[in-house]
């Protein structure tokens, strides 16, 4: 009777499960599903999209569209000014906000709670964008500069009190203290101590920035006319809006051929294709140290 | 003498000097990048009062009282973009709420096992993209002549074609998919974060006692996460008046025929920034009333959990 009432439980508990799992792959499939179009439309003839529209089992595949993008100067170009805006922007925005959080972290520091507050009250009272715009274009000189992509977003304060919650509880204030009776000075014990037991709060905060600085679209927006400025996102944003002007950057890279021989509509797909890409292929092996990051966040100090 | 010295020690030794500055020297670059980009910004509001003109700059321009404020609340946009950017967001938070945290619950029930990695990197994965690229897979469903949803899905279902991107009706359940598409896999990996810290001797003492799976996530598993929802919930309502730009801008293309349900706040200070004043009022009450709404939010955060509460 016991033996088969377990049984039945079991069974149960099994067949719920299956479901679970059926619901997740569902879920899942939806949630590729846009991209793998994209990136199957990026892989088709240009013809065969004009006539049948996009699909995710077109008649004939090409890779027209990627002879197209690669031969276009304007994309290496968006990629190189990615790859250096990123790597820039990334490591000073993690010295600023690491500097600034550590004293804040600690407890013997007077002004911490009044510096606390003054980064973090800057989120609640936003600034408008014109003022914003005009300090950056007229006072700054911003406007068209390799600077703008990187330096308006260098601080975020909420990352700033993540930086300093990890390292309040991880860096005890005994091993401080110890290293000053030691003769250490302040500059010191923030290079050869702090440092070493931030690294994975820094690691953490790097590649939320990096994320953000290769995702970003605003500050060119907003700051850059000038075409050999346009990183990746903002390029791609450029030819969504016209898509004439990737038709004259590629022309400018191939002689013999017209507007009209180009597969305009594949080749921003696979546009698209390069510019997500990488975060594609990278994302999952990162992804754990975005969850660590998410639930440090959460945990205020 | 000697009591002298003591004292100048304490006060004045290089030493202490040193240290103390120390930490200002540290935190300049971070107060410098807060004061021109943050701060300076909020005190340029003042440019809400005045006519502003290039030639004779933000302080040399005449005041004007509030006169861009008349004109801005004289529109009619005012009203539409308010309404949307409220409404947008209300459904956002509870919506992305009751999602979030259901996938997270399924999601613990399986947890531990390799399916469920891969079902949260999935998930996960629209956290990872621009709005930028978000808007060209959308177009890859919506576009007019080779869509995916003009193309195969309408057709199939004996529905006459439909241009998306001039059809304003359409856009309130379009834009509810993407964002949802684009948050709750984040979203649920937070709430998934606060299950897992559950004590599981409850769950042990409910099985016990009989309780089913059901019962378990109403009496345990809410309750558990209560304030952490609580907390989201409130901190979403003090940002209730920021639009997610990138979401409004980007993936309805900023197309002029939709704005009577895609205009929302952010966007419309973005199209209407060239008139100086116009689009500083209308940054100035967004930042006004938001401010008010995050005091409250906080108040009432303070009230439920004294830990959370921002200040």
């Amino acid at each position: 009777m016991q033996e088969r009432f377990h049984g039945k439980n079991r069974r149960k508990r099994m067949i719920s499960r299956l479901f679970l799992h059926l619901f997740f792959i569902i879920l899942c499939l939806l949630f590729v599903y846009p991209v793998l179009l994209t990136i199957i439309v990026s892989f088709t003839d240009n013809t065969t999209v004009i006539y049948n529209g996009f699909s995710m089992f077109p008649e004939k595949w090409s890779l027209d569209s990627y002879r197209f993008a690669l031969k276009n100067h304007g994309i290496f170009n968006a990629y190189k000014v990615t790859i250096l805006s990123s790597v820039i922007g990334t490591v000073l925005a993690v010295l600023v906000m690491f500097l600034y959080a550590y004293p804040l972290s600690r407890k013997d520091f007077k002004h911490r709670k009044a510096f606390t507050f003054f980064a973090y009250f800057s989120t609640y009272l936003s600034g408008g964008l014109v003022p914003w715009y005009i300090m950056c274009t007229q006072i700054l000189h911003l406007r068209n500069n390799f600077l703008a992509l990187f330096l308006p977003h260098l601080v975020t304060p909420m990352y700033i009190i993540i930086l300093r919650t990890f390292i309040s509880s991880n860096v005890p204030i005994e091993m401080i203290e110890a290293a000053k009776i030691d003769g250490a000075n302040e500059y010191r014990i923030l290079w050869k101590l702090v440092l070493a037991l931030a690294k994975p709060g820094i690691a953490t905060i790097a590649l939320f920035k990096l994320l953000g600085f290769w995702n970003d679209y605003y500050l060119p927006m907003m700051l850059v006319t000038d075409s050999s400025l346009y990183n990746l996102q903002y390029y791609l944003q450029v030819m969504f809006e016209n898509v004439q002007i990737l038709a004259e950057d590629i022309l400018t890279g191939v002689a013999g051929i017209s507007v009209a021989d180009i597969p305009t509509e594949t080749t921003r797909m696979a546009m698209c294709v390069l510019t997500m890409g990488p975060i594609l292929v990278v994302y999952p092996f990162f992804q754990k140290y975005f969850v660590k990051g998410l639930t440090v966040g959460s945990i205020k100090g | 003498m000697t009591h002298g010295r003591q004292h100048g020690n304490r006060f004045f030794s290089p030493r202490k000097w040193v240290d103390k500055s120390a930490f200002y020297l540290m935190m300049f670059p971070g107060i410098l990048c807060l004061l021109l980009f943050e701060y300076a910004p909020k005190f340029g509001l003042i440019l809400a009062f005045k006519d502003f003109r290039y030639d004779k700059g933000i302080l040399g321009s005449d005041w004007c009282g509030l006169d861009n404020f008349k004109y801005f609340f004289r529109t009619p946009d005012a009203w539409v973009i308010t309404r949307n950017t409220v409404l947008y967001n209300t459904v956002f938070i509870f919506l992305g709420l009751v999602l979030a945290v259901s996938l997270a619950i399924a999601l613990n029930e399986m947890i531990g096992r390799f399916s469920v990695k891969i079902y949260q990197t999935v998930l996960l994965m629209p956290h990872f993209l621009s709005y930028v690229v978000v808007a060209y897979l959308v177009f890859a469903f919506l576009s007019s002549e080779s869509g995916i949803l003009n193309h195969v899905i309408l057709p199939a279902l004996g529905i006459d074609p439909v241009s998306w991107y001039t059809e304003a009706k359409y856009w309130p359940v379009i834009l509810v998919i993407v964002r949802m598409w684009k948050t709750i896999g984040y979203d649920s990996i937070v709430y998934l974060a606060a299950i897992v810290g559950i004590d599981p001797t409850y769950y042990e003492v409910a099985k016990i006692d009989g309780a089913n799976k059901w019962q378990q996530i109403v009496h345990i598993t809410l309750p558990g996460i209560r304030t952490m929802m609580s907390i989201m919930l409130i901190m979403a309502f003090g940002g209730i008046f920021n639009a997610d730009f990138g979401l409004f801008y980007q993936v309805t293309k900023n197309s002029g025929m939709i704005k009577s349900t895609t205009a929302v706040l952010s966007t419309y200070i973005y199209n209407v920034k060239g008139d100086v004043g116009f689009a500083t009022a209308a940054g100035f009450y967004v930042s006004v009333v938001g401010l008010v709404m995050v005091l409250v939010a906080n108040k009432i955060t303070k009230l439920i959990d004294e830990e959370n509460s921002l200040f």
